[in-house]
């Protein structure tokens, strides 16, 4: 079974850190995540993810009756916003939990666990 | 032949309580279907009522029913073509031969179904509502009766949550060791909510509501069974028993309330506190005991007072002061205040409830005004203690509270003409009725519960 992984920071205090940490402190939140990944990676646990530009980057892109419409931002304004993503392969909702609960970013954002729909 | 059929229907009808919760919980093993074995089950227990009365009834019904019920799923399962996978683990399971009812129980079954049931990935409501359905048998009439929501509703929950458990692969098993505690504490939280659920119903709601106790107090010695080990499960156990055992005393004539001080305690069902204090005595083994062995315990202390002014409040209170500790709580701090004036005098009361409001944590809750309304009124502070009443009043929000509250306003208002204190008779029976875990708190500790 495939699960995404939608890993969540709060903007605001997503900025607020990244400003007040210190070298070593960025470079340990580095290193740990590298340390999941290589367990991930490792184990054949996750398929694909990577992470992403901070939400400033983002661009909205709708077609109504045949126009394009492009504008600057998320879809949804809200506090909570995606920082990055993982697809992995696991037999079932406990074993995602355990690999999402081990991920850094649990200890302060939030992981959204959802599953794919089979194909 | 109406004495036959009359024991045929009590055969039936026990076969139900005991088995229902077995033969779902192993037809969703083996087929992984939830809505196949609830069906499943349902007609085997619908051949029974057409064969029994004319067959007679099986020398072991729950291997009866089982063999039926398999049969049906491996006839459904064979009939709609699915999965080859679960057709042969369906057949790989049955007896060797369909026709003789060789039962092998596995244990762990039921007790899957509880951890499943009880996931912390459904919503709190979708947990309750499954664990009535599948696991104790009610239908969703009946606990949406219970619940007092509409039968739509009800239906609409278990729905949603069957389909989480599908479609995010919930799984069917026992959590590994490392998480047993968080999911155990879970599991117990939920049979609590329906404890609570039922014992919290005031005089005018219906019966049905109080099966809610005795359906959790089932729930929790099936837990027991599972678990003998769990110490915090036979914790619950005892709470329950000795909370469920002033069910009688807890109410007068009227339908009113009768606080824990003036309940007439021969009223007490003494069969169920000695069953409780049983439990409490075998968790006990456990040094550390965790909350639900200590609010037993102090249950324990006033089943065990013969009257009211024989509690043991200086105990109550250090119990109390553990439970805060452990799981830190202003309406435990509450109940410790309470617990420390009866020990050792309005005062002293007062000063942790003055120390709470500071905190203001319980802010805009009446059962803080109305705890310092009883122990002013007890220093004979009349005026203040009517002020109390007055801000508790405001605050309230249940009816039967409510009528409660302004009992003790009237009773205060004749004392003040009096000029007397009846020492001791005004400490609410918080324990009895007032507090109580609401549907969304989901903390083991039940911050609901009674400040005795």
């Amino acid at each position: 079974m495939k699960y995404m992984m939608l890993i969540c920071v709060d903007g605001a205090e997503r900025r607020q850190q990244v400003e007040r940490r210190s070298p070593e402190e960025a470079a340990e939140t580095m290193r740990r995540i590298g340390a999941w990944l290589a367990d991930v990676d490792g184990r054949g646990v996750r398929l694909h993810g990577g992470e992403l530009q901070p939400v400033s980057s983002a661009t909205t892109v709708r077609l109504r009756d045949g126009q394009l419409l492009v504008t600057d931002g998320p879809f949804a304004e809200t506090k909570e916003q995606i920082a990055g993503y993982d697809v992995i392969e696991c037999a079932n909702l406990d074993e995602a939990i355990e690999v999402a609960s081990r991920h850094p970013v649990a200890q302060w954002g939030s992981i959204e666990v959802r599953p794919l729909v089979d194909d | 032949m109406p004495e036959l059929d009359r024991e045929t229907d009590r055969a039936i009808a026990e076969a139900f309580r005991g088995e229902w919760g077995r033969i779902v919980a192993s037809l969703i093993r083996l087929t992984g279907d939830w809505d196949l074995a609830e069906e499943c089950a349902q007609d085997a227990f619908s051949t029974a009522v057409q064969r029994w009365p004319q067959d007679g009834v099986p020398n072991r019904p729950g291997a009866w029913l089982t063999t039926v019920a398999r049969n049906r799923a491996l006839d459904r399962v064979r009939r709609h073509a699915m999965e080859e996978r679960k057709l042969i683990e369906v057949a790989a399971e049955l007896p060797p031969d369909p026709d003789e009812p060789v039962f092998q129980e596995i244990p762990d079954d039921r007790l899957r179904l509880i951890f499943t049931c009880c996931h912390p990935a459904l919503p709190l409501e979708g947990r309750v509502a499954l664990t009535l359905r599948t696991l104790a048998g009610l239908s969703t009439a009946e606990i949406s009766r219970a619940f007092l929501v509409p039968e739509a509703t009800m239906a609409k929950r278990l729905v949603r949550a069957k389909h989480k458990i599908r479609d995010a692969q919930i799984p069917f098993q026992v959590p590994p060791p490392h998480h047993l505690p968080e999911r155990t504490a879970g599991v117990l939280a939920v049979i609590y909510l329906l404890f609570n659920e039922g014992y919290g119903a005031s005089a005018g709601a219906a019966l049905i509501r109080r099966d809610l106790c005795a359906e959790a107090i089932r729930l929790a010695r099936l837990v027991v069974h599972l678990m003998p080990d769990e110490s915090e499960a036979r914790g619950l156990l005892a709470l329950m028993l000795l909370q469920d055992s002033r069910r009688a005393a807890r109410l007068d004539e009227a339908g009113e309330l009768v606080n824990l001080e003036e309940q007439d305690r021969s009223q007490w069902d003494h069969d169920e506190i000695d069953q409780g204090l049983q439990e409490l005595a075998a968790a006990r083994h456990d040094r550390r005991p965790g909350p639900y062995c200590l609010q037993a315990t102090i249950g324990a202390c006033h089943a065990t007072a013969g009257q009211a002014s024989a509690t043991n409040w200086a105990r109550i209170a250090e119990l109390y002061r553990q439970l805060q500790r452990l799981t830190p709580s202003p309406i435990v701090e509450l109940n410790r205040a309470v617990a420390v004036a009866m020990a050792e005098g309005p005062e002293a009361g007062l000063e942790l409830v003055a120390a709470l409001e500071q905190t203001g944590a319980l802010e805009g809750y009446y059962l803080l005004p109305a705890t310092r309304a009883d122990l002013r009124r007890r220093l004979g502070r009349h005026a203040e203690a009517e002020a109390d009443y007055r801000a508790a009043l405001d605050l309230v929000t249940t009816d039967t509270e409510r009528r409660y509250l302004v009992r003790r306003l009237a009773a205060i208002r004749h004392e003040g003409v009096q000029q007397g204190t009846k020492l001791g008779q005004t400490v609410d029976d918080k324990g009895d009725a007032v507090l109580r875990l609401t549907p969304e708190t989901t903390d083991p500790p039940s911050e609901g519960d009674t400040p005795q």
